[in-house]
């Protein structure tokens, strides 16, 4: 690891102007940043430690029936938080299904949706990676890729986003208040991580010093709360990152589909919002032939980027399980395996 | 530059001063305060072997900066036992063959006792399975350790409410 000089700033303002400095990164829990200097993937000259920021810590369920949450609440007490839970099931089951519970614990809100690629390559400084340092590269193309992206990429970065989160919450439109130092913005989440084009070092929308200080759900986002699900395929029963993922959340009244949510991980740089899979839902009765049209049309532009043709029909089979669970109705209580597909089929889990 | 804080680990306040940021908060216990209990596994976040409680919390010590930490609470294995009582999980942890080799034991006791604080499992088993997924374990004592947690619950659940 290399050195770093450490500060706590008092204020949001004394924070973005620390964080503008040449070299500077912000901390939050350091669960994926200490890991990237760990391995000296990631070496910044500066940590500017935000965990103790005032008024980033609130979970605030809004009285138009919205929801702003701050950048600093951590996933599992966010997940824990009984009316959030209620409102948007899909995002506490997407919480509940990442990392581990230790991990959960310390993680904030806004470090998840920040969090950097797993691909290994981009955490080993003796690999070439062109995501790391720009113009180097990509040892993923003729390495290890089974779990790379099937949307999205380009030949200069194959890499999948991460979070579990950013799945579910891009399925509800959910958007960002950041500050940075040119003032206050709101961005949709949907716009924060870039597709890699030919340049896939620059990671997200933020520029430099911009800090997320809240997310907000808009009203629309509990409309889906009873047929919300978030599943899940890892290589083990679980902690352990997606190779895909799925949030469904449906409107259902008299059998017919009025309001459709789709989004999928561990397919795209991006948590890849599905719509036009959403617009052919929306209108037809909710069963088998809309959710089987649906799913082909959210893989309808997938393409292998290495050893992952495989991931293709794994996703597609995924969103069909995803939407007739959703269909089936949320849980009453998220499953003892949160995003299991073999949580609620009677099959036990572990052997 | 000397950064200088201080915490309390165990209930004892200890004033820290290091020169050197980087030094993470299972560094600071094992090489400077000498609470080699805490095990270091991974140093990744993959393995639960240096969970601690922090802030009545249960996390990883190794993904941790301790100069993060000035004013905060920290419990650690060697803390939890009353005087020569060990803690209702330890003795679960004897009683169902929790352990072999004893590596990762620190790692699960801190954890297990920051999962029955949390209150969510009850004596289901595929919740306590899932609740302790963040603690790996080499000799694979996974079933004892599910029935220790099981039995520490349901000790606590019948009034053995020591300090847990
Ligand atoms: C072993 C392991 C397994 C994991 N498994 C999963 C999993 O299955 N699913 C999943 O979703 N995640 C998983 N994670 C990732 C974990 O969720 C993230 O490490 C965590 O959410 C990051 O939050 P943090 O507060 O620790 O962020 P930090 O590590 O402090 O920060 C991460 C990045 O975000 C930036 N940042 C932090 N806060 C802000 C902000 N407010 N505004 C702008 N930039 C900011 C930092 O500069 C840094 O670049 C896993 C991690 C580990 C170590
Ligand atoms: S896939 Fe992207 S992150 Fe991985 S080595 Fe290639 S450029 Fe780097
Ligand atoms: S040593 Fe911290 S999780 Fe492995
Ligand atoms: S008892 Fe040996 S590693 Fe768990």
């Amino acid at each position: 690891m290399n050195l770093f000089e450490y500060i706590r700033p008092a204020s949001l303002d004394e924070a973005v102007a620390a964080g503008s400095e040449p070299g500077a990164a912000y901390l939050a829990a350091g669960t994926n940043l200490l890991d990237l200097m760990k391995t000296g993937a990631a070496r910044p000259a500066r940590l500017v430690d935000v965990t103790r920021l005032p008024g980033l810590d609130r979970i605030e369920l809004l009285a138009d029936g919205g929801a702003r949450i701050g950048a600093m609440v951590r996933n599992a007490e966010l997940a824990r938080d009984r009316g959030f839970a209620r409102s948007y099931p899909a995002v506490a089951e997407a919480l509940l299904s990442g990392a581990s519970p230790q991990i959960r614990n310390a993680a904030t809100l806004g470090g998840n949706l920040m969090q950097r690629t797993r691909c290994a390559y981009f955490f080993d400084p003796a690999s070439n990676c062109g995501r790391r340092d720009p113009g180097a590269g990509c040892d993923a193309r003729a390495g290890l890729n089974h779990a790379h992206a099937i949307l999205g990429w380009s030949d200069a970065c194959l890499a999948t986003h991460p979070s579990d989160l950013c799945v579910a919450l891009v399925a509800l439109d959910a958007s960002l208040e950041i500050v940075g130092p040119a003032g206050r913005r709101v961005i949709p989440l949907e716009e924060l991580h870039r597709l890699p084009g030919d340049a896939p070092s620059r990671e997200t929308a933020l520029e430099a010093g911009e800090l997320i200080v809240a997310l907000r759900l808009p009203p629309e986002a509990a409309a889906v709360r009873a047929h919300s699900r978030y599943l899940k395929l890892r290589e083990r029963t679980s902690f352990a990152f997606a190779l895909v993922s799925a949030a469904a959340g449906l409107e259902i009244a008299d059998g017919r589909i009025r309001r459709a949510r789709l989004a999928l991980g561990g397919v795209a740089a991006k948590p890849w919002r599905a719509r036009a899979a959403e617009e052919a839902l929306e209108g037809a009765l909710a069963g088998p032939l809309a959710f089987a049209e649906a799913a082909a049309l959210a893989l309808a532009d997938a393409r292998p980027s290495g050893d992952n043709a495989y991931k293709i029909e794994l996703a597609r089979r995924l969103v069909l399980r995803a939407l007739e669970r959703a269909a089936a109705g949320t849980p009453e209580r998220i499953p003892a395996l949160p995003a299991s597909v073999l949580a609620d089929t009677g099959a036990t889990a572990h052997a | 530059m000397t950064y200088s804080f201080s915490l309390t680990v165990n209930g004892a306040t200890r004033a820290v001063e290091i020169e050197d940021p980087r030094v993470t908060l299972l560094d600071l216990l094992r090489e400077r305060l000498a609470l080699t209990g805490t095990k270091k596994g991974c140093d990744r976040g993959q393995c639960g072997a240096c969970t601690v409680l922090v802030d009545g919390r249960r996390v990883n010590a190794c993904l941790i900066l301790a100069v993060t930490l000035d004013g905060a609470e920290i419990e650690t294995i060697e803390g939890v036992a009353d005087g020569n009582r060990p803690h209702p999980v330890q003795e679960a942890f004897i009683a169902h063959d929790g352990f072999q080799c004893g590596f990762c034991t620190p790692g699960q006791i801190m954890s297990a006792i920051g999962l029955l604080r949390e209150g969510e499992t009850g004596e289901d088993r595929e919740r306590i399975r899932e609740g302790m997924s963040g603690n790996l374990c080499r000799c694979a004592a996974y079933a004892g350790i599910t029935e220790a947690v099981a039995a520490a619950q349901r000790a606590l659940a019948a009034g053995d409410r020591r300090r847990a």
